[in-house]
């Protein structure tokens, strides 16, 4: 115990259990996420390079891949700009209920995806509430890829508002003031001194919207329809090689999405460090 | 006047804004009025669509779809794999933020970026990492099979995958909270005698109470809602390896419509009680980290 605080520890301190800490730390954290992780990365480095090129370039794996992130992507955009309008009016303005709808922004991360994926499904469905005033004007929503960008802007619809939320909140009245002296209208200040400011939490969030799109199932597998190259998404794709027994299959498309898993991870946390450099800055 | 109330405040009273600084009233009320129409469509109709759907056939129908043996089994099976995650992964976010924040020690941005890790990947790709070192095919597979253990496919491996995917979530409110606070309550208790439990259980823990408890909602609503990663591993045996939201999916992929949205009504009344937990525990939790801000700046 004394050895490994002298080996790691770079500075000495008085607290005891680092050894007690971090060992158990290190074997939970290899046990229940290392080490299963790595066995995807084994099992597709036993298939070889030419047939892990040939499972992922396959026309079914790159239409699901392609309408994986083609949705996300439409997603988040959306959310990222209903998001920063929710996030302007929840810190700016005063009005009934404004409480509740604040909690309720959070709803996404606590309904079970299940959930609102039959929920959505129900509504926008042929015979639904919202599915029975499109459908006559021709619009499909349900069993559409229209149906899974609809499902992920749900789920993804707290994380803008929450990383942009505060920002808004902190930012001092003076700049917009000073900008008011110096002629611009609301407009300018908006774009010139409001935009800049929460732009790196606005990428943040975006970011993070994003990477939960990517990976979402629960809710998306109900409205997709889930046909193969139209409306079957990655995540989906793995399960259905599961189910035949291609294992290898599966974890060549796995390996894909977790490789692309890692980069979004890296990004919204040089995203986060430039956030809190400019938060640093303005203090 | 105005200057000093924005002193005492951080964040700029809507009551203190100036013309120049808001928008006209008729851009207010547009832009309220987007958003409220956004946040209908987005979040309040899909939720009274769960409990419309449950209840339109009538109070009998829903409370037999609640009662049946299959959705009995199923609520138990949904508080089993909770009640061994959600401690799991407490105990984990003690330990892994009393290491990183209480000690300087190489890697550590590496230890952070890996526990967020669980949270990067899609829900399935846990399930599949469990069936591939577990399965019929898996590392452990033919060992497994031999003494007759059955980890896939069974409730060890529902439990295994709830817990991967809530990993991070007590863990990740710790670790700021503590570190931010710092040690110097710590090793005062330390230079007065107290032992390395003691400490942890009369000054820690009491400091970061409502920071855990946060994460600890957090946790249990995801544990007890997981869809993906469990579906993966089930095997969806019915009455047996069947979690609340595989419940769901099973009546409805029946067309038992009714019935699968009255199970899912409970999972949206779990939804509302953690938003109300939540925000009430986020009143006490913000100045648990206010005051620790204050301490590290002073």
């Amino acid at each position: 115990m004394s050895s490994t605080r002298t080996l790691l520890l770079s500075r000495h301190s008085v607290l005891p259990g680092f050894g007690l800490a971090l060992g158990y730390t290190l074997l939970y954290l290899s046990l229940i996420v290392l080490i299963p992780l790595s066995a995807t990365f084994v099992k597709a480095a036993t298939l070889g390079w030419e047939s892990f090129w040939q499972i992922v370039t396959a026309p079914r794996v790159v239409a699901s891949l392609r309408l994986t992130f083609g949705a996300s992507l439409v997603a988040a955009t959306l959310n990222a700009v209903f998001g920063l309008l929710v996030a302007w009016v929840l810190a700016r303005y005063e009005f009934c209920g404004k409480k509740l709808i604040d909690a309720f922004v959070d709803l996404p991360f606590a309904l079970p995806t299940a959930v609102a994926g039959i929920a959505l499904t129900a509504l926008y469905a042929g015979n639904g509430l919202i599915g029975s005033l499109l459908e006559p004007q021709g619009i499909k929503v349900a069993f559409t890829p229209i149906g899974i960008t609809v499902a992920l802007t749900f789920i993804g619809l707290p994380f803008v508002v929450r990383t942009v939320q505060p920002v808004l909140e902190d930012l001092e009245a003076e700049l917009e003031e000073a900008a008011a002296c110096l002629g611009a209208n609301r407009l300018q200040t908006f774009g010139r001194v409001v935009l800049p400011a929460v732009a790196p939490a606005l990428l943040t969030g975006f970011a993070l919207a994003f990477a939960r799109a990517v990976g979402e199932y629960g809710s998306v597998v109900f409205i997709a329809g889930n046909m193969p190259m139209v409306s079957e998404i990655a995540p989906l794709l793995i399960i259905t090689k599961l189910e035949q027994y291609d294992y290898a299959g599966a974890t060549a498309i796995a390996v894909v999405m977790l490789i692309i898993a890692f980069v979004l991870l890296l990004a919204i946390n040089v995203l986060q460090w430039w956030a809190g450099r400019r938060n640093a800055e303005d203090n | 006047m105005a200057a000093t109330v924005s002193l005492h405040v951080p964040s700029v009273g809507i009551a203190v804004r100036s013309a120049a600084t808001t928008e006209p009233a008729w851009v207010r009320r547009t832009l309220i009025g987007l958003a409220l129409a956004f946040l209908t469509l987005f979040l309040f109709v899909p939720l009274a669509t769960v409990f419309y759907e449950a209840l339109k056939k009538g109070v009998d129908v829903y409370l037999n779809a609640l009662i049946e043996p299959d959705a009995l089994s199923a609520i138990k099976l949904t508080l089993i794999a909770a009640g061994i995650a959600v401690p799991a992964n407490l105990v984990f976010g003690v330990a892994a933020a009393w290491a990183i924040a209480k000690f300087e020690f190489r890697g550590k941005s590496l230890l952070i970026t890996l526990i967020d890790l669980p949270c990067a990947g899609s829900p399935v790709i846990a399930g599949l990492i469990y069936v591939l070192i577990f399965g019929a095919q898996g590392w452990c597979g033919p060992w497994l099979q031999a003494h007759d253990v059955k980890i896939v496919f069974a409730v060890p491996g529902i439990v295994l995958a709830t817990i991967f995917v809530t990993f991070p979530f007590v863990a990740r409110e710790l670790i700021p909270l503590m570190q931010a606070q710092g040690s110097d309550e710590e090793e005062a208790a330390i230079v007065l005698g107290a032992s390395g439990w003691q400490t942890l259980w009369r000054v820690t823990l009491p400091n970061v109470k409502w920071g855990l408890l946060y994460g600890v909602i957090l946790c249990n609503a995801r544990a007890m809602g997981e869809f993906g990663a469990v579906s993966v591993v089930s095997g969806h045996i019915r009455g047996m390896t069947n979690t609340l939201p595989l419940h769901v999916e099973i009546l409805y992929n029946e067309y038992a419509f009714a019935a699968a949205f009255a199970v899912a009504s409970i999972l949206a009344l779990l939804a509302l009680v953690t938003l109300a937990a939540k925000t009430f525990v986020e009143w006490h939790y913000g100045h648990e980290r206010q005051a620790a801000k204050q301490e590290s700046s002073a």
